[in-house]
């Protein structure tokens, strides 16, 4: 796409068309756009602190229809909505913690545009009623941390914001990201999920309601308000609007981070990243909570109701290629054993119960033949953890695992019979990745 | 409106009581923790399900009533279990 003029700080800026919306102006060398870039581009916020302007944010962002995008697809307006009907003093908590060992795309979008995020989250915080923003970044991505911690001075020079700005870098684990780990250890304890209810838009930081929202849903919001519900909707579809970052990882020429239109068929992001860099024998979609689809997938839609279908989910939009000289049962007994190991450690079901279903899955892997469990204990297993946890953190992984003995029944097959068709090493990471995230193109 | 029995599954250390005294409504998995059927209670079941409530050793269990416990069961719906 072609460079847009640059309009004066403080004038609307024409919005963009097309894509690249969030990753506009992103720099392949992986500096940070600074801040008289990102108003030169951008334009400043348009917000006005008067009556009534706290709803009309929200109505917009509910005409707009965006989902969070940190894996749950939760409606934004709703959640916003739902901490300001507390009417009382909120807080706001970015959440870039990306603990998902195959998504890089909160970690690219927080070294290269920094400034939308805090902007979102200024706008939130508008919308709410908050004063103060914790920003949350996983203490091993130090890209962007120091993007983050940059942006957040250069605003404090220039007085831009009504709200202040705390970045705290979390412990690095699968876990830590989610919403209830997250405040739990903000609020002094451990970085482990808490029991539902309270949520934390009831009761988060400092016992306050705290609207959690991930740093890429914020920099949408930073869009939206600029460029409104109408522009947003301009592309995905009528249930599921707007553009979405996805991590693409493994058989494809130009692994890395992508902007894409929600809908967008997979064999057409295929084609974005160069095509495949070997035969695939299957995509993992929407990380380690998410699920197997085979192959021949090209024409399903990058989409949640389309994903459902198929007993997957877009999820934290990370995809993987499996090469067909890798194992899906080898690869899914690693992960699962990493899954297990991530485990809090709080409940039963998930303690016990992932770690059975680990070993089960290994033996199925590596065992002596007369040693695979014959007796579909793996598929009540499955059943018997799912929904079970104070988190679900035992359903993603439960959800993983079933549709690995889906798609890979034949490779099940053959590892009964005592063989394996799987030659390469070892290809999924299963450990919580702290390799600078890479931004694949800007398109 | 309709009670709910929920296990806070953080608290709860697998005694196993509850099951005993209200098989009913609850049953165990492989490792001894237990499944609470998310189905509302009816009034006959009412003393059962306190007395299991009450039995518990570490409190992990509750009768929820109410627009929680309403939530809480619609949520656990939505996600099939």
């Amino acid at each position: 796409m072609s460079a847009r003029a640059a309009t004066l700080p403080g004038l609307p800026a024409p919005a963009p068309e097309g894509l690249p919306r969030l990753l506009a102006g992103a720099r392949g060398d992986g500096t940070a756009v600074s801040l008289s870039e990102h108003l030169a581009r951008h334009g400043e916020l348009p917000l006005r602190p008067r009556r009534g302007a706290a709803d009309e944010l929200i109505e917009l962002v509910e005409a707009a229809g965006l989902q969070g995008r940190g894996g749950a697809a939760f409606p934004t307006g709703r959640k916003l909505r739902a901490v300001a009907k507390t009417g009382r003093r909120a807080f706001v908590l970015a959440n870039g913690a990306e603990g998902e060992p195959v998504s890089g795309k909160d970690q690219v979008l927080l070294s290269h545009v920094p400034h939308l995020v805090l902007d979102g989250a200024a706008v939130a915080a508008a919308a709410v009623g908050a004063r103060e923003v914790t920003v949350v970044v996983g203490a091993g991505a130090a890209h962007a941390l120091a993007a983050v911690r940059a942006a957040i001075a250069e605003r404090q020079r220039r007085r831009l914001d009504r709200v202040s700005f705390q970045l705290v870098s979390a412990p690095d684990g699968f876990v830590t990201g989610e919403e209830t780990a997250l405040v739990n250890w903000l609020n002094g304890g451990p970085a482990k999920p808490t029991f539902t209810p309270p949520r934390p838009f009831q009761r988060g930081l400092r016992g306050a309601p705290t609207l959690v929202q991930n740093v890429e849903t914020l920099a949408q919001l930073a869009l939206i308000a600029r460029f409104g519900a109408d522009w947003f909707r301009s592309l995905g579809t009528p249930e599921e609007p707007g553009s979405a970052l996805v991590t693409l990882g493994g058989a494809v020429r130009q692994p890395g981070v992508y902007e894409i239109p929600l809908g967008l068929p997979l064999g057409e992001l295929l084609a974005w990243a160069g095509g495949p860099s070997a035969p695939i024998a299957a995509f993992l979609i929407g990380g380690y909570f998410g699920a197997w689809v085979a192959a021949k997938a090209h024409s399903l839609a990058l989409l949640e109701s389309d994903l459902r279908t198929l007993g997957a989910s877009l999820g934290a939009r990370a995809i993987f290629a499996l090469p067909e000289s890798a194992c899906g049962i080898v690869e899914t007994a690693r992960v699962m054993r990493y899954l297990a190991g991530e485990s809090a450690g709080q409940c039963g079901p998930c303690v016990r119960g992932l770690d059975a279903i680990a070993t089960a899955l290994e033996q199925l892997a590596w065992g002596k033949a007369d040693k695979r469990s014959p007796d579909g204990r793996l598929e009540r297993w499955l059943e018997q953890v799912n929904g079970r946890g104070a988190c679900r953190h035992p359903d993603g992984a439960a959800r993983l695992v079933a549709s690995a003995l889906r798609i890979f029944a034949d490779e099940r097959e053959r590892h009964a019979r005592g063989s394996c068709s799987g030659a390469a090493r070892p290809l999924l990471p299963v450990k919580t990745p702290r390799a600078a995230g890479q931004l694949a193109a800007s398109r | 409106m309709s009670t709910r029995l929920r296990v806070n599954p953080i608290s709860c250390e697998a005694h196993g009581l509850c099951a005993e005294l209200f098989p009913e409504r609850i049953s165990l998995d492989d490792w001894g923790y237990p499944i609470i059927d998310p189905r509302p209670i009816p009034a006959e079941l009412q003393a059962h399900a306190r007395r299991a409530v009450d039995a518990c050793p570490t409190l992990a269990l509750a009768l929820g009533r109410g627009e929680a416990a309403e939530a809480y069961a619609a949520a656990r719906r939505a996600r099939g279990t």
